[in-house]
């Protein structure tokens, strides 16, 4: 069965390719929407078969290698060449997110079938999406740095094609240029910010070659394990990768792209900027946690860093009034604690909380794009209000959805966050510090998510009934949200901690991927407390009180939130403009750069400088030539009366030497 | 007889065609494009016959022919190729007839004297990659210099007298101190216990290398200043963007695509190798040449205002990662730098003709013309973003494997000695990303222009025609960059043989200055 694992990869392209060379011809929505979802249920089924496999198997056969073919190799012999093959490597993490990308992505894929419907790029848009699962299933399945770099940076293709799907459209910006940019700004944004990210993976990875003198996972971290924690290759090797995954998963500072890739279809939004693609950097970081766990420096900032996004993205989420702007700040905030998780050495919680995420976060983005659709394509909340009655298979799936994010015992998001939030306190690598921010957190995005779904779906309705006739979405979008608000309220079961009188199953299924890493960490299974219990019962008050409190503000005092508006004017003009990161990277790095570029570097140096150095060079000889041919004369007694004058200077020259 | 010859009669193949062409009159536009386009096609099919009979396993030149030319001198009509060349040659021979297709009707002006220099062109280029003797070498090297000549200055745009001649005068100056050192050379070959005056490349591989420290420093600049113009390296750079604005599109092809690539291909099959204590002294400058040209190139690219230029700029910023690799001296570096020989060939080619193929339509160039492109024309549009997506070195493309393998190269050289090449080289991966993109989403995305017309023109989708000549590259593009190991196990044994040679010139190096003649 694991031999099937290129499978799981390869029909996602399959379809990449039927519908990219075809896919104009095919005039039948019904065939590209079969043949796109198709492929990635194929893959599911795979994957999931494997996984069956898998759970009958004893922990140390659950990995297994497939070679396929040399990728890149030099051929030369010795031992230090390079040689890296295209090689899937399944184990019980890769599994796991190969179950979360193809399962929620097909789910998606379905409601794309309804979100794209009359759509003249229809084909185009499951062209993208089967390339982007392929893509992403490379990088989660890869056995390699290099092949795993591959898929990371073709979801980043993926994103900048999909984010610009409808290329002539303007969006929202929000805070800077406002209403002036168009969809292929935010595309072209994403890619540029995520390169930036991707040198430093780059960079990484040239450190772990000639660290290690290998590309492969399991080369690399076989040799990893046997050194001794600390040392500065370490910290920077870890550091470039954190960088990398900053990129990819929106962290500060590199966070800045994600919001803005909204501008694409709300499909897209789910299942990359969302559930499967930003998350990918968690992965990394969790894949390398050997490596992470040499460096605990790094460790220590890739902790500060998850909580600090955590914190000021969920910040930003309170005040923007675009449904798809709140859940993207939201997804960066969540992302903060999956990185919170890695920072604080507890790598078997992030991926949990990746696992969940992408179940109710999909949810409300699938939801969203419900909404949106049946708006007539309006995002602004303010425009919205008491939409439970058109739409009410959207809104119960949308509320189990801010539930679970809000993380109310029993839904998903309850026990991923909650094991996150125990750890960032009683972790050796953790602090109340940390804990404290991750709570507080916890609370603001209770509020800013009740704040969203009684904006939409509650209170009165805002909208203008002449022009918009709000409507239920049809099946082939509601199912998946059907199956995703299950999913979001089941979800956190396989992770239900021993304090709940639980297994922890996921945990004790990714134990040997970790084992290495926390064992070089130190870090012991901690016994049951009664501040585990303490902590929970506040975390999930906190979550409460935040639910209450927008209850309170936006259904019952509604002249409250303005009042508030006015009384905090600075801040909230702060929060509203994102805290001007985008102008400052604007004026700080993007204008100088053009400026440097243009004035100096082309029209100073190149032109003015080097360029008019030749030609006067050139002119400089013209100029000579225009003077010594005027010797030239033709006339023959000039030329006698020089010959004999240099007879004689020559003879005068001999003479006195 | 044939099998024998195979590497002469695809040097001078073209020039059956070139006959052909003499006996057409000059208004018969249809058989002087066919006779064209088919001569150059046949060439190409007959490098495959040197592909397809080359063995990588066997670690020296091959298809040699040796005839001698000038035999006081020891000069001899000598050739033969190891996998670097072996590449090139193909790249060159796949080029020129895609070049040709793809600019069919753009020539319309003395189509027959244009066929005609594309074709001696063509053998100068070949000649160039198969000669093993300095001499030959050069007049190879010089030979194709007036077919180019006259391409830009005859059927070049508006300011083509100039740019002609700023070309022909910088690359003429590099290449008179090249004559000077091949001289030189040769008579130092015969100060040598038993030599006599020679310029077979072999033989100067014995005797190079052997030369106290001060002489191979003139040669080294003598024949790196020539190569570096052509490259060409910052800040020798400034003839490019005139000539290939200048150039007609089948011009800039060739000029990009081959051109170049004869700069860095003389630095790794000449100046390494036969001046290796110079090339180490040389190698902190070069590569901080090559890493400013990188991120020069790259920046200044980003703020033209046509494409055109952009691409040229763009040459800058990537034949710097080639001299990079070069100078890394490691199998990563030098493989890489090959393989994004021809990767750049392939990339910048292509760009090239997509220019030229918006230009024939349009009459424009300039980015603030365009815009919404992929609506009118997707297929064009379909295209270019493959080609920027293999020019900014996307992964499972051919950019990226170019890219990866000299700044993993750079990274780890020894002779180098340090990271901060390979991490400000790196930047370029960024830079490149900018100024590609940004000219994709003015030119392509966005609203069309609210007339539909581009420069006063409406335009149409690409033709068959033009279809035929992309996807052949297109498809190299992916080849190379899934299973680049078909090409990379051809240069293999050159880099594996020249790293261990400059090695061990390193670790001899103080030792053999005692023994040099003097003079």
């Amino acid at each position: 069965m694991f031999s099937l694992a290129p499978a799981i990869v390869f029909f996602p392209l399959l379809g990449f390719l039927f519908l990219g060379l075809l896919g104009p011809r095919l005039k039948n929505e019904r065939l590209v929407g079969i043949v796109g979802s198709g492929t990635v249920g194929l893959s599911f089924l795979v994957a999931t078969a494997i996984f069956i496999e898998m759970l009958g198997l004893p922990p140390e056969q659950r990995k297994e290698i497939i070679q396929l073919f040399a990728w890149i190799g030099t051929f030369t012999g010795t031992s230090a060449s390079m040689n890296v093959s295209v090689a899937y490597q399944i184990d019980q993490l890769s599994i796991v997110m190969t179950l979360i990308v193809t399962g929620v992505g097909f789910l998606i894929h379905v409601y794309s079938i309804g979100y794209m419907h009359g759509d003249p790029g229809f084909w185009r848009f499951f062209t993208y999406l089967n390339l982007f699962i392929f893509a992403m299933l490379n990088l989660v399945l890869a056995d390699n740095f290099l092949l795993m770099f591959l898929g990371w940076e073709g979801v980043g293709l993926c994103s900048y094609l999909l984010i610009g799907f409808w290329y002539d459209r303007k969006f929202e910006t929000g805070g800077y240029a406002p209403g002036t940019a168009y969809t292929g700004d935010a595309a072209k944004k994403a890619f540029i910010v995520n390169r930036i990210g991707d040198f430093g993976f780059l960079l990484g990875m040239f450190l772990i070659y000639v660290q290690f003198e290998s590309l492969n996972f399991d080369t690399v971290f076989g040799r990893a394990a046997v050194l001794n924690v600390g040392g500065e290759v370490m910290m920077w090797m870890t550091l470039l990768l954190f960088i990398g995954a900053t990129g990819k998963s929106a962290q500060i500072p590199l966070f800045v792209w994600l919001p803005d890739a909204m501008a694409g279809p709300t499909p897209v939004s789910a299942l990359i900027h969302a559930a499967t693609m930003v998350t990918a950097g968690v992965y990394m970081v969790a894949r390398c946690s050997i490596l992470f766990a040499l460096a605990p420096a790094t460790l220590q900032i890739v902790a500060v860093i998850g909580a600090l996004t955590a914190i000021m993205a969920a910040t930003i989420g309170l005040v923007q009034n675009d449904i798809k702007k709140v859940l993207a700040y939201s997804t960066i905030s969540q992302l903060g604690y999956m990185f919170l998780a890695m920072g604080v050495a507890a790598f078997g919680a992030g991926i949990f909380h990746v696992m969940t995420h992408a179940f109710f976060k999909a949810l409300l983005f699938l939801g969203s794009g419900a909404v949106i659709h049946a708006m007539h394509e309006e995002q602004d909340i303010q425009k919205m209000g008491g939409l439970k009655k058109y739409m009410p298979t959207t809104y119960k799936t949308f509320l189990i959805g801010a539930i679970a994010i809000a993380g109310i015992p029993p839904f998903a998001g309850f026990f991923s966050k909650d094991e996150i939030l125990w750890k960032a306190f009683s972790s050796e690598y953790g602090s109340v510090l940390l804990w404290a921010l991750a709570v507080l957190g916890a609370g603001i995005t209770a509020f800013y998510m009740f704040r969203l779904t009684i904006l939409t779906f509650e209170g009165e309705e805002r909208f203008d009934h002449r022009h918009v006739h709000p409507h239920e979405a049809p099946q082939s979008m509601t199912i998946p949200l059907i199956i995703l608000a299950g999913l979001s309220i089941v979800g956190g079961f396989v992770g239900i901690p021993e304090s709940l009188l639980g297994g922890n199953a996921l945990e004790h299924w990714l134990e040997p991927i970790f084992a290495p890493a926390l064992s070089k960490l130190r870090v012991v299974p901690h016994h049951v407390e009664i501040t585990e219990y303490v902590l929970m019962v506040l975390s999930v008050g906190i979550a409460l009180a935040g639910i209450y409190g927008a209850r309170r503000v936006y259904l019952r005092r509604q002249e409250l939130s303005a009042l508030w508006q006015q009384k905090y004017a600075r801040i909230y003009k702060i929060l509203w403009n994102k805290y001007y990161v985008d102008e400052a990277y604007d004026a700080l790095f993007v204008r100088p750069a053009v400026r440097l570029s243009n004035s100096l570097l082309w029209k100073g140096l190149d032109v003015a400088v080097i360029d008019r150095m030749v030609n006067g060079t050139a002119t400089a000889v013209a100029w000579c030539a225009f003077w010594i041919r005027r010797v030239q004369t033709g006339v023959a007694q000039m030329y006698a009366t020089v010959l004999v004058g240099g007879i004689v200077v020559i003879l005068f020259w001999l003479m006195i030497k | 007889m044939l099998t024998s010859n195979i590497l002469s009669l695809t040097i001078f193949f073209p020039l059956v065609g070139v006959c052909a062409l003499l006996a057409v009159k000059k208004d018969n536009i249809a058989p002087i494009k066919w006779i064209g386009c088919g001569t150059s096609l046949l060439t190409f099919f007959i490098s495959l016959a040197l592909y397809f009979g080359f063995d990588p396993n066997i670690n020296e030149f091959q298809f040699r022919e040796k005839a001698i030319w000038i035999e006081q001198l020891n000069i001899s009509y000598f050739v033969g190729i190891d996998g670097m060349s072996l590449l090139l040659i193909v790249l060159t021979t796949f080029l020129t007839p895609l070049a040709l297709l793809g600019t069919w009707d753009s020539i319309t002006h003395r189509l027959k004297e244009y066929m005609i220099m594309m074709l001696i062109l063509e053998v100068g280029m070949v000649g160039v990659f198969a000669a093993l003797d300095l001499f030959l070498f050069y007049v190879f090297w010089e030979a194709m210099l007036i077919p180019m000549y006259f391409i830009i200055g005859i059927w070049g745009g508006q300011e083509r007298i100039y740019a002609a001649v700023k070309f022909f005068l910088f690359t003429l100056f590099g290449s008179l101190l090249m004559l000077v050192a091949i001289l030189v050379l040769g008579y130092y070959a015969s100060t040598m216990p038993g030599g006599a005056f020679t310029t077979d490349l072999l033989a100067l591989y014995q005797v190079g290398p052997r030369l106290a420290l001060s002489i191979q420093t003139w040669m080294f600049l003598a024949f790196a200043l020539s190569f570096a113009i052509k490259v060409p390296l910052f800040p020798l750079h400034t003839w490019l963007p005139d000539a290939h604005v200048q150039a007609p599109t089948a011009g800039s092809v060739i000029l990009a695509g081959v051109l170049l690539k004869m700069g860095t291909y003389g630095l790794i099959r000449f100046c390494l190798p036969l001046f290796p204590d110079a090339s180490f002294k040389f190698t902190p400058l070069l590569s901080v040449l090559a890493v400013i040209g990188i991120i020069y190139g790259a920046l200044v690219a980003m703020v033209q205002t046509d494409i055109k230029k952009l691409v040229a700029y763009s040459s800058v910023s990537h034949l710097g990662f080639v001299v990079l690799g070069t100078f890394a001296m490691t199998e990563e570096g030098i493989q890489g730098a090959i393989i994004q020989m021809v990767n750049h060939g392939l990339s910048t080619g292509a760009l090239f003709l997509l220019v030229g193929m918006i230009y024939d339509r349009t009459h424009t160039r300039m980015i603030s013309d365009f815009g919404g492109l992929a609506k009118v024309m997707p297929v064009y549009a379909t295209f270019f973003m493959m080609i920027t997506l293999s020019s900014i070195g996307l992964p499972g493309l051919n950019g990226f494997v170019g890219e990866f393998l000299v700044l993993l190269g750079s990274f780890k050289s020894k002779f180098l000695a340090s990271y901060w090449y390979a991490i400000f080289a790196a930047t370029g991966v960024i830079f490149a990303a900018v100024y590609m993109l940004w000219m994709y989403q003015r030119v392509m995305l966005g609203p069309v222009r609210p007339d539909g017309l581009y420069g006063g023109h409406k335009v149409n989708d690409l033709t068959r025609r033009e279809i035929a000549v992309l996807v052949p590259i297109v498809l190299f593009v992916v080849w190379i960059g899934v299973y680049p190991n078909t090409f990379l196990s051809k240069t293999a044994p050159v880099a594996k043989q020249l790293v261990q040679s400059m090695e061990s010139a390193r670790q001899g190096g103080q030792m053999r200055v005692a023994d040099v003649p003097q003079p």
